[in-house]
């Protein structure tokens, strides 16, 4: 399998996370699936890279396992010039905290606590972070800094998530089916959210979806397909998120 | 078995350690309620048994000495249904082999059959024969410690005479179910006994031919005692009546009866808490159930289960709670009030004792336990089975969480936002976390109410041993002497230092209340025997007026500076008027207190001792009490250090079993309480708990999300613990005190500190378990499990 260097964001690119031969097999009683059957993958530094695949096409674990959420049964996976492969538990934690933001398709916010608390949780114990309200800002939400998740919509929300992922300045931002929840218009902002993160941080961004028409938003797309990645795009002009819709 | 039971069974199997968390605490509830109930009815039955078929009398009085034909009119008095007179004396028993001196009491016995009332039962041997004045019959439990059996022989000083007896058999009495020597504080078997003499020989030695002091009446029912007492006090008083009294008097049966109050206590005090903590946490688990199966709810009612059948299959499930906390609680109540019975047998000298309890607790502390759960559990059932389907198969709404004053404590203390998400939890479900409080509030207070025992225990033993008794030795003499007898006494074999003082029985009268005591004249300063002051500090007698006891006081509503009418119940045989000058504090004993100068010049004659306070050396204990067998002077003798021995012997193993049955029973509660909640909160945040994880917190700081919370609640709960444990041990005080003690209130920091920490430490073991199962959580499935 082949990898091109993404056209847009780097002269040089710089390979962030590398992952070679990924395999995952879940187990459960007597009934195998297996979910990835050997990927190889780079993501380089500022690229922003939509994943596209059905479902069942090993698109989340594959993004779990790149986000240390969840380890391979096989394969080798590196950030930067750390072997993530065998890394302890304890490693694994202290790599998503100091390096990787996640959006999820349910925002996974913490009810208890208000959009500003949200990412102040991140914050608080990030290395370089920025202010939580400096994040809040950059997607938007400035003015609704002292809201509960329970008081702000479906997109508010996942702005939040992102405020929250981005708060900490990661060198890497996992998302996975952001807009999944969201209608058209909602799904947009939340798109324009991250692609000005992208653009701006220069953070490397993943996006999951099985949505294609979001594909064009991206440096480069990868297609899944039971397990495997079917092919790759790199597309030579991307177009901004205002132009997509669904 | 239906569907729907199967469900039943099956998550009760799955839940069972919350199960068995709320059925332990149920448990507990339901094994005091057996324990308590149980215990007090075998004692309760044994003891009326053995009154009514040994004949145990109502009043009793003793007198110097009254002449018998005196009886006919006694017997003659409205409601006396019969009566026995008889003789006491006191005797100093020597004993081979058994260094101290022996007090003992000797009892006449009729010439011809038994005794009308207070008829001894006999355990060996035979009674004393009238004709052979030198054999007695002994106190069982006297004859035992000291291995003396039918046949044996041993020397004894009755009234100035050594006599050689001979032992005739053992005995047990009504009256003396529990015995205390004169001037002691415990039951002692082997420096006290008791001993039935044929009333001819034992008025031959005591000079009472034809004479009797000591009586004992039994009323016909619906007597009067007041009046029967007063009438009778009447008719001895010429004869040196020092007093008429019932049964609740009477030191045996008050003690029983004192002990059956703490037993009644505690089947009201302890089973509530219990009870109404497990409805709390029935409550809360049923409630967390519920709000997982809410979809299930729906689809049950969906496929056309009706409300009642629904509501009815979740009230199964805590009835199955309750059944087993009933089986746990029976299970140990019963075990646990065959021990206790145990330890009566050996604590109370009753001929028998079988632990039978009632079926009236059993049935009543099931019916409690099963009402408590149905109560606790029919909220959580109601709220949910009201749901439509439709409603009920949709997830719930989110949790709505509101800004206040939370927010300005964040901003002002800069906390952080893990510590926030515990407040707000904590102020969006105030429910669960009263729950936890007052769990962990009422485990403190039983734990600081169990443990303050001891602290009361050290009181009295300071100011008992320490503080105002601190002669080694005090002897009774036979009769009063001049005081010289002071100085005498210093010749004595390693007698230091001594100090008399004079008893006097008196009648204390205020008003219309009137109180049995005794008059102790002592010198104003004194260094040995000394009088603590109601902070515990010694002080002075003042010169004039009397000093009594603060319960003593109480009882006779007296304030310092009231006059009050004492009644000498021995020569003189006057009234005087004497103000209360003030009140003092002492635990053991109700007697009063006045300079003997004052009481001397009221008497209008020259001081007289009756009691000698001695300071001694130990290592010459052996030769003064080789020198006190021998002189008829001295009827009895107390050695303090030998009764703090015991004291402190008692102490150590009854006091440790109780406090270690409360201990338990206090942390069982703590681990319900923090147990359910903390699987509760694992189980509705487990989705929250592993976002912190999917964001970087490492499994300590998402682990104090869970347990911070329980353990700020713990933390929380401590003080008002304090404070309820303040007033169960004010409850458990008056409960115990009695007339001969009153146990002070008193809990010391270190008490508090301890019951803190136990709970403490409880509840955190009690979290951690539960934060284990945070490290089984995967991240992946938690994050994917939506409600």
């Amino acid at each position: 399998m082949t990898e091109s260097a993404p056209a847009a964001p780097a002269r040089q690119p710089v390979p962030v996370l590398s992952a070679r031969g990924l395999t995952k097999v879940y187990r459960t009683g007597a009934v195998t699936v297996q979910a990835l059957r050997g990927v190889d993958l780079t993501l380089f530094q500022g690229e922003m890279v939509v994943l596209l695949g059905a479902s069942g096409s090993g698109k989340s674990t594959l993004l779990n396992i790149l986000g240390a959420l969840d380890t391979p049964t096989a394969g080798r996976i590196t950030f930067r010039d750390h072997d993530l492969t065998h890394a302890s538990d304890r490693a694994l934690t202290q790599f998503r905290r100091d390096h990787v933001g996640f959006v999820f398709q349910f925002y996974n916010l913490m009810p208890a606590l208000t959009a500003r608390e949200n990412v102040a949780l991140v914050t608080e114990i990030a290395q370089n972070p920025m202010r939580p309200e400096e994040a809040l800002e950059r997607v938007g939400l400035g003015h609704r800094l002292d809201h509960f998740p329970a008081e702000l919509s479906g997109g508010e929300q996942q702005r939040v998530a992102i405020a929250r992922a981005i708060g900490k300045r990661p060198e890497l931002l996992l998302c996975d089916e952001p807009t999944g929840a969201l209608d058209s218009a909602t799904g947009v902002t939340v798109l324009e959210a991250l692609a000005e993160v992208n653009r701006d941080l220069g953070t490397t961004t993943a996006i999951i979806t099985h949505n294609a028409g979001i594909r064009k938003i991206a440096h480069r797309v990868i297609y899944l397909a039971d397990g495997l990645i079917a092919r790759e795009e790199v597309n030579e002009t991307r177009i901004a998120p205002s132009q997509v819709s669904w | 078995m239906r569907a729907l039971d199967r469900k039943a069974l099956r998550d009760l199997a799955r839940l069972w350690a919350q199960v068995l968390a709320i059925a332990l605490v149920l448990g507990c509830g339901v094994m005091v309620l057996v324990l308590a109930n149980g215990t007090r009815a075998s004692l309760m039955d044994t003891r009326e048994a053995y009154y009514e078929r040994h004949r145990f009398g109502d009043v009793f009085a003793a007198a110097t000495r009254a002449t018998k034909s005196l009886l006919p009119d006694i017997a003659a008095l409205p409601g006396v249904a019969a009566l026995e007179a008889r003789i006491i004396a006191a005797a100093l028993v020597d004993l081979e082999g058994f260094a101290e001196p022996v007090s003992a009491r000797v009892l006449s016995l009729p010439t011809t059959g038994a005794p009308a009332l207070n008829l001894p039962l006999l355990r060996a041997g035979r009674l004393p024969d009238p004709l052979h004045p030198d054999e007695v019959a002994l106190y069982e439990p006297f004859a035992q410690a000291h291995g003396l059996r039918p046949g044996d022989r041993f020397a004894a000083v009755i009234k100035g005479q050594r006599r050689e007896l001979v032992v005739t058999g053992h005995l047990l009495s009504p009256e003396f179910i529990y015995t205390m020597g004169a001037g002691s504080i415990m039951p002692d078997d082997l420096r006290f006994g008791i001993l039935w003499m044929a009333e001819a020989p034992l008025a031959a030695a005591t000079d009472l031919d034809g004479a009797f002091n000591d009586l004992t009446l039994r009323l016909s029912r619906g007597a009067n005692e007041a009046a029967v007492i007063a009438a009778l006090d009447r008719l001895l008083a010429p004869y040196g009546g020092t007093g008429g009294y019932g049964r609740a008097r009477h030191a045996s049966h008050a003690f029983l009866d004192s002990e059956m109050t703490q037993l009644a206590a505690l089947a009201y005090i302890l089973p509530p808490i219990f009870l109404i903590v497990s409805a709390f946490l029935v409550n809360m688990v049923l409630g967390r159930l519920i709000a997982l199966e809410r979809r299930q709810i729906g689809l049950l009612k969906a496929v056309g289960y009706s409300t009642g059948a629904i509501g009815w299959h979740y009230l199964k499930l805590c009835l199955g709670i309750g059944v087993l906390g009933v089986v746990f609680g029976w299970a140990a109540g019963w075990w646990l009030g065959q021990r206790m019975t145990e330890l009566y047998t050996e604590f109370f000298r009753l001929p028998w004792l079988i632990y039978q309890p009632r079926p009236g607790p059993f049935a009543i502390s099931a019916a409690l336990a099963l009402a408590t759960v149905t109560a606790g559990g029919l909220r959580a059932v109601r709220a949910s089975v009201r749901l439509a389907p439709a409603v009920a198969m949709a997830p719930p709404a989110p949790p709505l969480f509101r800004r206040g004053w939370l927010d300005g404590l964040g901003r002002t203390f800069r906390l952080r936002q893990t510590t926030m998400m515990i407040l707000r939890s904590v102020a969006r479900w105030p429910g669960r976390a009263s729950v936890t409080l007052f769990g962990v509030s009422a485990s403190v207070a039983v734990l600081v109410a169990s443990f303050c025992t001891f602290d009361a225990m050290d009181l009295m033993m300071d100011e008992m041993f320490a503080q105002s008794n601190r002669q080694q030795v005090t002897l009774i003499l036979s009769s009063a002497r001049n005081e010289a007898a002071v100085q005498d006494v210093l010749a004595l074999p390693g007698v230091i230092r001594a100090e008399g003082a004079f008893a006097l029985p008196v009648r204390l009268i205020h008003g219309a209340r009137s109180e049995l005591s005794t008059l102790n004249a002592r010198p104003a300063q004194t260094d040995l025997s000394r009088l603590l002051d109601t902070d515990g500090r010694p002080v002075a007698l003042p010169a004039r007026g009397l000093v009594l006891p603060e319960g003593l006081a109480r009882k006779l509503d007296l304030r310092p500076g009231d006059m009050l009418q004492v009644e000498a119940l021995a020569p003189p045989r006057e009234t005087w008027s004497i103000p209360l000058a003030g009140t003092i504090r002492q635990t053991v004993g109700q007697e009063a207190h006045i300079d003997r100068t004052a009481l001397f010049s009221l008497m209008r004659s020259a001081p007289q001792v009756n009691m000698l306070h001695l300071m001694v050396d130990t290592d010459r204990m052996d030769a003064l009490h080789r020198t006190v067998k021998t002189t008829p002077a001295v009827a009895g003798l107390v050695t303090w250090t030998e009764v703090r021995r015991q004291f402190e012997q008692t102490i150590n193993e009854n006091l440790w079993i109780s406090a270690t049955i409360y201990s338990v029973l206090g942390m069982l509660i703590t681990i319900g309480v923090i147990y359910n909640a903390a699987r509760i909160q694992l189980s509705q945040r487990a989705h929250d708990l592993a976002s912190l994880r999917v964001l970087g917190f490492r499994r300590a700081e998402v682990g104090y999300v869970l347990v911070g919370e329980l353990m700020g609640l713990t933390l929380a709960a401590i003080p008002p613990g304090w404070l309820a444990g303040y007033g169960f041990a004010a409850m458990i005080v008056a409960g115990v005190s009695t007339d001969v003690v009153s146990v002070p209130l008193v809990i010391d920091t270190s008490t508090y500190a301890t019951a803190s920490l136990i709970v403490l430490v409880t509840a955190l073991a009690a979290a951690l378990v539960v934060r284990r199962r945070l490290d089984r959580i995967d991240i992946v499935q938690a994050l994917k499990a939506q409600e």
